[in-house]
């Protein structure tokens, strides 16, 4: 057990933990503002990965990939917020969920027809397809990438929710809903943008992720599940907490992968046990908000 | 007459349900088919006394299947039980189980989160499923399970002919059928829809919410782990996607073509599924994207399913 391998291990589990952040980060929006738990979010996140993968081949620059397939994805969420969520709000929270889960299998399918039963892999640009010294050991530069572009969008995200005033609102609207309407403000057209935020959010993990994991139909069912533990260990509405056990998720799988392979999947669910046993409201949630 | 014959089905459902299911084997195409909506109907059922009664939405139900189905074929296969009996009880007694311990944790949360616990536990059961390839197949699935014959005193039926196995399953399904509708005319049952229609209430009354809810997720468990049981015997291997999230999603899916919170509803819809299925499957390979999209259609315009429509939404039925 060199210092090597654990230094490895350790970015390894931070680029899994960012991807499961940006992923949650999006979930956890959708549901604070409109409960409604998006079963498709790993379908926009599959999305993301084709599309980057499509554009790639076709204009032959990751970059142009890289910003236009999460707004693609965006575009789409937008879509799928007005056809078929919006007539949902006002019905049982358990509605939106059915729906997506529906929309997931039509989306896995759709995208098995258009790109084959077999996944496809891309690479990443030749200007970051190097590995780069740590130190102690050599690390691909893609992955350094990913998490210096996820931690901007962070960033960029919490400066979004924390000092400006359409933050404000979608932070009030889902503590307060019916008093912020209230107050004047249109509501549906927040939840329609916070829809395509959280959508493009997915989509820009996809393609980040898809020159890492490869890409396939059913890619985004695993990890969304992955998600809903990282929101219920890190609690509901806490961007703080998603980040918090995003991070620690993705390096309990990364070190335990290291020790015992066979466990790396099921350690993510002992964590959240221990979580529900110990701390039901997860890390930095409030017990009963948006239940 | 359709109007009375429905009537009469809802007033009824378990002599409904006998007189139907006797002579199902000739209505459908093939005998198979047959079998799997009884399995699968029993499954919905066990998902509709939670999500139709008690107002829980699990997502995660492929679990108490894929326990009861892997619970008979180990005891089956691996362990080498010469009843029948014995091995169904064993897959019952693992599905029971996993609903207590698994309802346990998931009901620490309420509303929404509760779906998505109860999606991550089955999901941790299919990787130890997938994992624990000496006793459970891994990938390939559980194989080699052998079709006993049923004892009963003084008498050893043998169930291999497709026709036996049908009513071997048929008196098993109907047994549960009727085990249900005593649960749903009990106090337990109507306190069960109380906390479905207003939890708090039902709390302020002195009912520990709670309690009742474990009770029916174990129940509910229950049922789906003798369908799991049944479809090992009918299959004779246990493929590993009993635990994967696509058969949680199933179950989901015909429950509410069929009609969430109605007795009949369940069968209905999981019929509607199967044949749907065994259709399309011939036409294309993409025929999940047409269930799905008839799904979608479902809960946006028909959210009380077939016969939720056909007999008016009341819950009588």
């Amino acid at each position: 057990m060199t210092p090597a391998i654990l230094v490895t291990h350790l970015f390894t589990g931070l680029v899994l933990g960012m991807i499961l952040v940006l992923l949650a980060v999006g979930l956890s929006l959708i549901f604070g503002l409109m409960t409604v738990v998006n079963f498709a979010h790993g379908s926009f996140y599959m999305l993301g990965a084709y599309l980057g993968f499509f554009l790639l081949g076709l204009t032959g620059s990751f970059w142009v990939a890289l910003a236009l397939a999460p707004l693609a994805v965006g575009v789409a969420g937008l879509l799928v917020e007005r056809v078929l969520v919006r007539p949902l709000y006002g019905r049982s929270l358990d509605d939106p969920l059915l729906l997506t889960f529906g929309l997931s299998l039509v989306m896995i399918e759709t995208a098995r027809l258009i790109w084959g039963r077999i996944g496809v892999t891309f690479d990443p640009p030749r200007e970051l397809g190097t590995a780069v010294s740590l130190g102690f050991t050599m690390f691909p530069v893609y992955r350094l990438f990913v998490i210096g572009v996820t931690a901007a969008v962070l960033l960029a995200l919490w400066v979004f929710l924390a000092r400006t005033d359409l933050g404000l609102v979608i932070r009030a609207g889902s503590r307060d809903p019916l008093m912020v309407q209230a107050l004047g403000v249109d509501l549906g057209r927040i939840r329609f943008l916070v829809f395509g935020i959280g959508t493009l959010l997915a989509g820009l993990a996809g393609v980040l992720a898809g020159p890492m994991r490869g890409v396939y139909a059913d890619m985004g069912v695993t990890i969304v599940i992955e998600s809903f533990v990282v929101i219920v260990v890190g609690g509901m509405g806490s961007l703080a907490g998603a980040i918090l056990a995003g991070l620690l998720i993705g390096e309990v799988v990364s070190f335990t992968t290291l020790f015992a392979p066979k466990l790396a999947e099921i350690m993510v669910f002992i964590v959240m046990a221990v979580i529900l046993l110990v701390r039901p409201s997860g890390l930095l949630g409030e017990a009963g908000l948006l239940e | 007459m359709i109007r009375r014959v429905r009537d009469g089905l809802a007033a009824h459902p378990v002599a409904a349900f006998l007189a139907v299911f006797a002579v199902f084997p000739f209505l459908v195409p093939y005998r198979a088919l047959a079998t799997q909506v009884l399995i699968y109907g029993l499954f919905a059922l066990g998902f509709n006394l939670l999500y139709g009664y008690t107002g829980l939405l699990s997502f995660g139900h492929a679990a108490y299947f894929g326990l009861g189905a892997y619970g008979t074929g180990i005891a089956l296969a691996r362990l080498g039980l010469g009843s029948v009996w014995a091995a169904l009880a064993m897959g019952l007694g693992a599905a029971i189980l996993g609903g207590a311990v698994i309802g346990f944790f998931c009901l620490r949360r309420r509303g929404i989160y509760f779906a998505m616990l109860t999606l991550a536990f089955a999901q941790l059961l299919y990787f130890i499923g997938f994992h624990l390839a000496d006793l459970t197949g891994g990938d390939d699935g559980l194989r080699g399970i052998p079709q006993l014959a049923v004892g009963v005193p003084g008498l050893s039926i043998p169930i291999e002919t497709p026709i036996r196995f049908y009513y071997f399953a048929f008196v098993l399904v109907g047994l549960a059928v009727v085990a249900l509708k005593r649960i749903l005319d009990s106090p337990f049952g109507a306190v069960l829809r109380a906390v479905r229609e207003n939890g708090e209430r039902a709390a302020a009354c002195g009912y520990d919410v709670t309690r009742l809810k474990l009770l029916s997720f174990v129940f509910s468990a229950t049922f789906a782990g003798l369908a799991g049981a049944l479809e090992a015997l009918r299959l004779t291997v246990v493929p590993i996607e009993s635990l994967y999230w696509t058969t949680s999603g199933q179950v989901v899916m015909m429950t509410l073509l069929g009609g969430a919170g109605t007795f009949f509803g369940p069968f209905v819809g999981a019929a509607t599924f199967l044949v749907l299925e065994d259709r399309l499957s011939l036409v294309t390979e993409s025929w999940p994207l047409a269930i799905g999209l008839v799904f979608m259609a479902f809960v946006l315009f028909l959210p009380r399913g077939i016969w939720g429509t056909l007999t008016g939404g009341s819950h009588a039925g």
